[in-house]
């Protein structure tokens, strides 16, 4: 089991200069067990801030973050996360990283292999096992990374826009990626992005942010059907649901442009 | 279609091709691009013989007088004196001996002091007042100081090599340890670290190649301060050589001394830049 349930969150950050800064205003939201759950958002509304609350690398201003009913007062690994920027250790391997999680955790040499060669072979790099990071592609690492927060079998998925640094073509192959690893072991997944296909072919949920303050908008079910390849990309239901969240994100977008306004 | 551009290049005419070679030189002088081995290697060998060339030509031609400028060949016959009677090797050993006393010590005391100045804000806050004042001091305005307080035998000429070096590294150690992301500190605690992991094994080793390369250059640093270490009451010494030299006006004396400490500069970088090739062949520069 791994419920979370985000509750009345706000985050303020006091600026240097004096004064405050709210990037989240009253965020309620909840991920059942084994959801795949995507946040949208534009760029500034506050999504790494949840990510990182979630994380538990901050404490909230104001609400509760729990998971299964527990609290959450600092990181654990059973919050792993794979950020946007490039976090593997450049002066481990790819093995070694991805046993990095279970070497802290004292898990035995034998056992800590066998899980490390498991995972490196579900994100498909059998192979690459002594390389250094240095030598590996963008969309290597970051396959590096999911197979890293995996090994430490953690409840909940934390991925603040992982293939947000790739370029189209291996965003596409990550996607695909991500969704066969996720058929193999149906984690709970908070996954944020800023771009609505991505949203909505990964999520079984889209929630919808607005521009800063950042609060939830809109929560949209997703029902296509899995497992999903491309084609679901033209499908009519995939366009009607793409149909709608551009409408909210426009207005949105609309409602901020107003408020720059003098 | 290939045959058509050989036999095109064969027809090529001398302004056609004087017209490629001066393209081609033209491209060696645009900003950051490489340019082929063999002409950087003659570039260099160029500017050394040049300068091995005007040397020779002022002092064989007479043009400066030899209290002045050396010949080559009596510079090569004092090496060749000291090195028999056994006095070089002697002042040089006793230089390395004091430069590596003071930068071995300055270096286990900075490395970390500098690692946890730049990781921990409380760290900056108490060393940065110390650190900030005497990184502008000359060294040699705190001679009088060390010779009054430690007297004038070798502790003093390491004491001025620990100061030349030690608060330069601990500047330059805490920008290279705060630069190290706080992304990656952040990835390891949701992986599980406690602080002392993220300390052990993230940040001492992420800050390793900045490390190595501050010590690289702040070991070349110690090198400039030998003559000012040995300044004072020195019997031995390259420094000491250079200096007592001056009073016979033995110009080749002098000469053999810079060279020497030159080229000793030159083997410990060398020695650092291939140690961290070996011990961080994951940082490799590219
Ligand atoms: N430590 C901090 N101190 C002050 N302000 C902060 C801090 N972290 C975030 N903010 C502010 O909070 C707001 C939300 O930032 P956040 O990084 O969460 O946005 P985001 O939705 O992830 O943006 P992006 O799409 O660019 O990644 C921004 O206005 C940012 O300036
Ligand atoms: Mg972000």
């Amino acid at each position: 089991m791994a419920s979370l349930v985000i509750d009345d969150v706000s985050m303020r950050f006091a600026l240097r200069r004096g004064g405050e800064v709210t990037a989240l205003e009253h965020i309620c939201l909840e991920v059942a067990d084994r959801e795949f759950s995507v946040i949208v958002g534009p760029s500034g509304c506050g999504k790494s801030t949840l990510l990182r609350l979630v994380a538990g690398l901050e404490q909230p201003s104001a609400g509760m973050i729990r998971l299964d009913g527990q609290p959450i007062t600092g990181p654990s690994r059973d919050r792993g996360m794979v950020f946007q920027s490039y976090t593997l250790f450049p002066w481990l391997t790819v093995r070694r990283n991805v046993e990095f999680g279970l070497r802290i955790a004292g898990v035995s040499a034998a056992e800590r292999a066998e899980i490390a060669a498991h995972f490196i072979e579900q994100v498909g790099l059998k192979g690459f096992e002594d390389a250094y990071p240095a030598q590996l592609s963008g969309g290597m690492r970051q396959r590096v990374a999911l197979a890293r927060a995996l090994a430490n079998d953690p409840k909940v998925l934390l991925m603040d826009e992982p293939f947000g640094a790739l370029d189209s073509q291996t965003r596409a192959l990550m996607q695909e990626l991500l969704l066969d690893v996720w058929e193999h072991n149906h984690k709970t997944v908070l996954f944020i992005t800023h771009d609505i296909d991505e949203a909505l072919f990964l999520g079984d949920r889209v929630h919808v942010m607005t521009a800063r303050p950042g609060r939830i908008r809109e929560e949209i079910p997703v029902d296509i059907p899995r497992p999903r390849t491309f084609d679901v990309l033209t499908s009519p239901a995939f366009t009607a649901l793409k149909r709608s969240i551009l409408a909210h994100i426009r207005e949105e977008a609309m409602r901020a442009v107003e408020a720059a306004a003098p | 279609m290939c045959s058509k551009v050989v036999s095109h290049a064969a027809n090529e005419g001398s302004g056609a091709r004087r017209a490629r070679i001066a393209s081609r030189v033209a491209s060696y002088f645009a900003p950051k691009t490489e340019i082929p081995g063999r002409v950087y290697a003659t570039t260099s060998a160029l500017t050394a013989i040049s300068v091995f060339a005007a040397w020779s030509l002022l002092s064989y031609g007479g043009l400066v007088r030899p209290d002045f400028l050396p010949t080559p060949g009596a510079v090569l016959h004092a090496a060749w004196v000291t090195l028999a009677d056994g006095s070089l090797l002697h002042h040089a050993w006793s230089s390395v001996t004091v430069i590596l006393s003071g930068f071995i010590l300055a270096s286990v005391l900075a490395v970390p002091l500098g690692i946890m100045m730049g990781s921990f804000k409380i760290v900056e806050a108490a060393v940065e007042p110390i650190t900030g004042f005497v990184r502008y001091l000359p060294v040699s305005a705190l001679i009088p100081l060390l010779i009054l307080w430690i007297g004038i035998g070798i502790e003093q000429k390491i004491a001025v090599i620990f100061l030349g070096t030690f608060f330069q590294q601990v500047i330059l150690i805490a920008d290279v340890s705060a630069g190290v992301s706080r992304d990656l500190v952040d990835c390891s605690y949701t992986l599980g670290a406690k602080r002392r992991h993220v300390i052990t094994q993230v940040l001492i080793p992420a800050t390793l190649p900045g490390v190595m390369d501050t010590l690289r250059v702040t070991m070349g640093w110690a090198w400039t301060y030998l003559v000012v270490a040995e300044l004072v009451a020195a019997n031995s010494g390259l420094g000491y050589m250079i200096l007592n030299s001056m009073r016979g006006l033995f110009t080749d004396m002098i000469f053999l001394g810079i060279l020497v400490i030159g080229l000793l500069g030159l083997i410990t970088d060398q020695v650092m830049k291939a140690l961290r090739a070996w011990l961080l062949p994951w940082a490799a520069r590219t």
